[in-house]
């Protein structure tokens, strides 16, 4: 694994300018993710904060090539552009030994909800292509409404808490499962707060041949209410509390690794989830009395999910 | 790469044939939007980059191994100074400088 100075010492990809919030989680990944290569990289974006606030014409944050084309089909977009690099190869105008690494970004809108089918389409093909989700729990581009990937409880505009319901009601989609479903040779689960882990698990999804994904947590301090100095804080709880576990599925070996591992075994202790949903101002009116069977609810429902994801893995 | 310089399309003809990027946004200095400044004090940096390795905005640079802030894009955010494990970033209201 390369060093830390290795890393600074390397070009960032991503240039400042670009106008996503102060605090926001998806141009830390983004800079993490880039910096653990050394390949040249294609990247290719779905509609969201990220593309928005990057790429604003004429202008781009990018110093690798990007291409954006729709909501619903950034995957399906790079997996034209990595099959037509192998079409050069076969006709000699690209080299053969030319490496060149093809990575989707889509936030949790782009590739939970909308982006699914040509995201299980791309990986089904099986391209040689990476896939990042960077999960901010909601639609935070368009005002913060409600996606698949909104954790229950939790204030949207769309579900916003008040006398009728307590913010959202239903619990969230767990993706990279349904992922594990299409039996990848390299899936994770990562955040950006455990840094070592993400490095890690990018330079090893690098090495890796097929389609790849990467379900990424990302703090959104605009939509979750929280102070933006606070972003990499969040990212840690969720893991802490085991609503965002960090493992890897290996052509369908799971290993939980670095802080989830360490909760797994016992080295670390399990935080209840009320530390984490207490950080943030969406979940604020879980809190007030008359809601206490919410809070037990998803307590219980991430010891479920956390129990038989440990069950999966190999320790 | 595009260059860092401002672009003017004064006419549709002198778009590009398809909408691509042509220029950088380091155009965009995103330092306007910030109400406080990170500090860093030399003396008790560690010299660990974790403030460069969380920064959102690319705004902290090392430097012959020691972090420098690039006041020009930092929106000041302050994840650096709260994550710095030894407390060698403070961050202080613009006004006040």
């Amino acid at each position: 694994m390369a060093s830390l100075k290795q890393l600074t010492e390397r070009e960032e990809r991503l240039t400042g300018g670009h106008r996503l919030c102060a605090g926001c989680g998806a141009s830390i990944i983004v800079r993490q993710i880039l910096l653990a290569t050394d390949y040249p990289v294609v990247v290719s974006c779905a509609t969201g904060c990220l593309e928005v606030s990057t790429t604003i014409y004429p202008y781009t944050a990018w110093k690798n090539p990007f291409i954006h084309n729709a909501f619903e089909n950034s995957a399906a977009t790079i997996s034209g552009a990595e099959a037509m690099f192998r079409a050069h190869k076969r006709f000699g105008t690209i080299p053969q030994d030319k490496k060149v690494k093809f990575i989707a970004f889509g936030g949790d809108g782009g590739t939970y909800d909308i982006g699914i089918q040509s995201l299980s389409g791309a990986l089904e093909r099986g391209h040689d292509f990476m896939y990042v989700c960077y999960n901010n729990e909601a639609y935070m581009n368009t005002g913060i409404q409600r996606s698949s990937a909104t954790p229950m409880g939790a204030s949207t505009t769309t579900s916003p808490a008040g006398k009728v319901i307590p913010g959202k009601k239903q619990y969230p989609k767990d993706l990279t499962e349904v992922i594990a479903g299409h039996h990848l040779p390299y899936i994770a689960q990562v955040s950006p707060g455990y840094y070592m882990d993400l490095i890690k698990k990018v330079e090893k999804a690098m090495e890796i041949e097929g389609p790849k994904f990467m379900n990424t947590f990302s703090p959104c301090p605009r939509g979750w209410r929280h102070a933006a100095d606070a972003s990499i804080d969040v990212a840690k709880l969720a893991v802490d509390c085991c609503f965002w576990p960090i493992y890897e599925i290996e052509n369908d070996v799971y290993n939980l690794t670095g802080q989830s591992n360490l909760i797994a075994t016992g080295k670390k202790e399990k935080v209840p989830v009320t530390e984490y949903l207490k950080t943030q101002g969406r979940f604020k009116h879980l809190f007030a009395p008359g809601n206490e069977e919410i809070l037990k609810n998803i307590q219980e429902e991430i010891d479920r999910r956390w129990d038989k994801l440990v069950k999966l893995s190999s320790l | 790469m595009p260059d860092d310089h401002e672009i003017n399309y004064n006419s549709y003809k002198e778009l590009p044939p398809s909408p691509i990027a042509t220029g950088s946004s380091l155009v965009f200095k995103t330092g306007g939007w910030r109400t406080m400044r990170p500090i860093i004090d030399l003396e008790k940096c560690k010299k660990c980059g974790i403030c460069w390795k969380y920064c959102p905005d690319v705004s902290i640079i090392i430097v012959e191994d020691l972090p420098k802030v690039d006041l020009d894009y930092c929106k000041g955010c302050g994840i650096c100074a709260n994550e710095c494990p030894f407390d060698a970033i403070v961050m202080v209201e613009e006004e006040s400088i």
